[in-house]
């Protein structure tokens, strides 16, 4: 059974009074142990998909569809459940810590808060977060308990959430843009700590990021998000030689290389749409270099090819295209900016 | 390394820009001396080339951008734009315009830096009212132009920021920026905050607009594969310090700095795992 089950998930938000719809149709599956990235631009529905399934979404949110963990129902969780799904199931790292971390406690009765509110003796979850904060790359454990998070920098404060988030050993992770914040190599030295733990601790982890490279780099599948319409679901590690998604393809095209200068980025034209503004026919054939009048008309559904699954009328031509024309994303059409 | 400006200094015209020496000191504790934020920077930028100064936060790259446009008083060394040297005394308000027009700068955020309640065309033409004598044809004309240079529909000219998304925001931006017709454009993190694919767009418009216009671009930026694409030389800063400098294809593909290397390493691209960055664990205190 798969420990995540998400099924034609669809989330309702409450704007100016009344309810639109922002995500549309999430369905993907996630194995024990197993690690997808949730990728997409803004507007995508990436963020909501991964906090609805710690239901942490605004007031007044509605849900559709399923979410399923190991077969109970999320939406349907007592109060009661929920807090035990949140004390000991699933934990949530977010972009900027400081955000979420109380700033007049001390980093040590942060850590520890989950333990002990789970019944754990004080001096045993002590115990357990000094050795966890090793196992992050964090040597003085005693010292940066009994400092403020005010007085840790950003690098090592995320450190201290993905501590504070194995400290409950849950079996499903949810990160949402952990590293976007922070500078480059504190990047790397913060995702080789996560990525270590979680393969070693067999956890699942739902990775959120427009960083499509670096989620490759974590995760076993990329799941593509774009306006709210999950719109391929593909291996990481094939990903670069089989996007099968022409959306997917254009983000990979139009991200500069740090090795290679091109005279033109392959830019996608116009403007990441978000579930807001959808439209009837395909959700991105108003920027998709290969839309035909079928796609105008027609909502592709997500179907299976191969290992992967896609959201594209034209995914088999397009890929045996793809394979005769030679480089990834090279026909896609390359404009001079967009006037959208 | 750190005193040899980068960027050829040919026979003909003057630099676009010139830094030498540039110090700015905080002032405040670190054992009473004041932080000092730039130490000792000098490069050039000739006329119609881009160079990046790459570097993490707390590099000095923002504070060094801050002291060439003239929102930062510098501690020592010199600033000369197209040849004639800044002075830091007080200066009549035709000779401020007149730096004013020379160097421009496009900021991070599209969403701070336009006034909320000032059409496209009210942005733009507020700039030239300040530095041009035109009629209200000219003008007209004038902002048509620039908003065609930045890939602009018309029909946007009088919207208000609110109506645009963050790319056509930095469009408006560019575009004012523009409008002065400056020597050098600094782009402080300029397209840091764009999705990536607003982000390819607005890269090419910057190159294109180079070569019809022949400005000078200075691009503050943490991201060296947006700087492969868009710059010509690379000062790269930590601590405030250059600790190397170069051709931008030199610097990326034969970096000699570690720290230079450390960065690049960082990368995620096809085949990248995360690792270690070797950097010392908890120096902040």
């Amino acid at each position: 059974m798969a420990i995540l089950h998400l099924e034609h998930l669809a989330i309702d938000l409450q704007t100016a009074g009344r309810l639109r719809r922002v995500v549309h149709d999430v369905t993907f599956r996630l194995a024990e142990g197993e690690a997808v990235g949730l990728v997409g631009e803004s507007g995508a529905g990436k963020s909501l998909t991964s906090r609805a399934v710690i239901r942490l979404l605004p007031d007044g949110a509605r849900v559709h569809g399923a979410i399923l963990m190991e077969g109970r129902s999320i939406t349907d969780m007592s109060r009661e459940s929920l807090r035990s799904y949140r004390l000991s199931e699933v934990a949530m790292i977010f972009q900027d810590p400081r955000a979420h971390v109380n700033p007049v406690r001390r980093v040590g009765d942060f850590l520890t808060e989950a333990l002990v509110e789970r019944g754990e003796d004080r001096k045993k979850a002590l115990e357990i977060v000094t050795g966890l904060l090793a196992t992050v790359g964090i040597e003085d454990a005693e010292r940066r308990m009994r400092q403020y998070p005010h007085e840790l920098s950003g690098g090592l404060l995320q450190r201290v959430m993905i501590a504070a988030a194995l400290s409950i050993s849950p079996k499903l992770l949810l990160a949402d843009e952990p590293t976007t914040a922070l500078d480059v190599t504190t990047q790397s030295d913060v995702m080789v700590h996560l990525d270590a733990q979680r393969r070693g601790r067999g956890l699942a982890m739902v990775f959120v990021t427009h960083d499509l490279e670096l989620a490759i780099a974590v995760c076993d599948r990329i799941a593509v998000l774009y306006a709210g319409h999950l719109v391929e679901d593909s291996p990481a590690a094939h990903l670069h030689e089989k996007a099968l998604h022409p959306y997917t393809r254009g983000l990979l095209a139009s991200r500069p290389s740090p090795t290679l200068r091109r005279e033109r980025l392959a830019a996608i034209p116009g403007r990441p749409l978000s579930g807001l503004e959808v439209q009837e026919g395909c959700v991105f054939c108003s920027r998709c270099a290969h839309a035909q009048e079928r796609c105008q008309k027609e909502r592709p559904v997500l179907r299976e090819l191969g290992d992967a699954r896609v959201a594209c009328h034209r995914a088999e031509e397009l890929l045996e295209g793809g394979r005769s024309g030679g480089a990834d994303g090279a026909e896609f059409e390359v404009r001079v900016g967009d006037r959208g | 390394m750190a005193d040899r400006p980068v960027g050829l200094r040919e026979p003909g015209p003057p630099p676009a820009l010139e830094v030498e020496h540039l110090v700015k000191v905080f002032p405040g504790p670190r054992s009473a001396g004041g932080f000092l934020a730039v130490d000792d920077v000098s490069f050039c930028v000739p006329q119609g080339r881009s160079l990046a100064v790459v570097g993490e936060s707390g590099s000095g790259k923002t504070t060094l951008a801050r002291m060439i446009v003239g929102l930062e008083r510098p501690s020592a060394g010199r600033i000369a734009v197209a040849g004639s040297a800044r002075s830091w005394r007080r200066v009549s308000s035709a000779e401020r315009k007149r730096r004013a027009r020379e160097v421009q700068i496009v900021f991070q955020d599209p969403y701070s830096s336009l006034d909320p309640r000032q059409s496209v065309r009210r942005c733009i033409e507020e700039a030239l009212v300040l530095h041009f004598d035109l009629d209200r044809a000219g003008r007209t004309a004038r902002v048509e132009e620039l908003l065609e240079q930045v890939r602009l529909d018309r029909r946007h000219a009088d919207s208000l920021p609110k109506r645009l998304s963050g790319g056509q925001r930095q469009r408006v931006a560019i575009a004012r920026a523009l409008a002065c017709a400056p020597k050098v454009v600094i782009c402080d993190e300029a397209v840091a905050s764009l999705d990536v694919s607003i982000q390819a767009q607005v890269l090419n418009l910057m190159s294109d607009i180079r070569n019809e216009t022949g400005v000078s671009y200075l691009f503050i930026s943490h991201d060296l594969a947006v700087v492969r694409q868009v710059s010509d030389d690379i000062v790269v800063m930590r601590r405030g310090r250059i600790v190397e400098a170069g051709p931008a294809d030199r610097v990326l593909d034969a970096p000699e700095h570690p720290y230079t290397r450390r960065l690049l390493a960082a990368i995620p691209r096809p085949g990248w795992r995360p690792a270690p960055s070797q950097e010392e664990v908890g120096t902040s205190s």
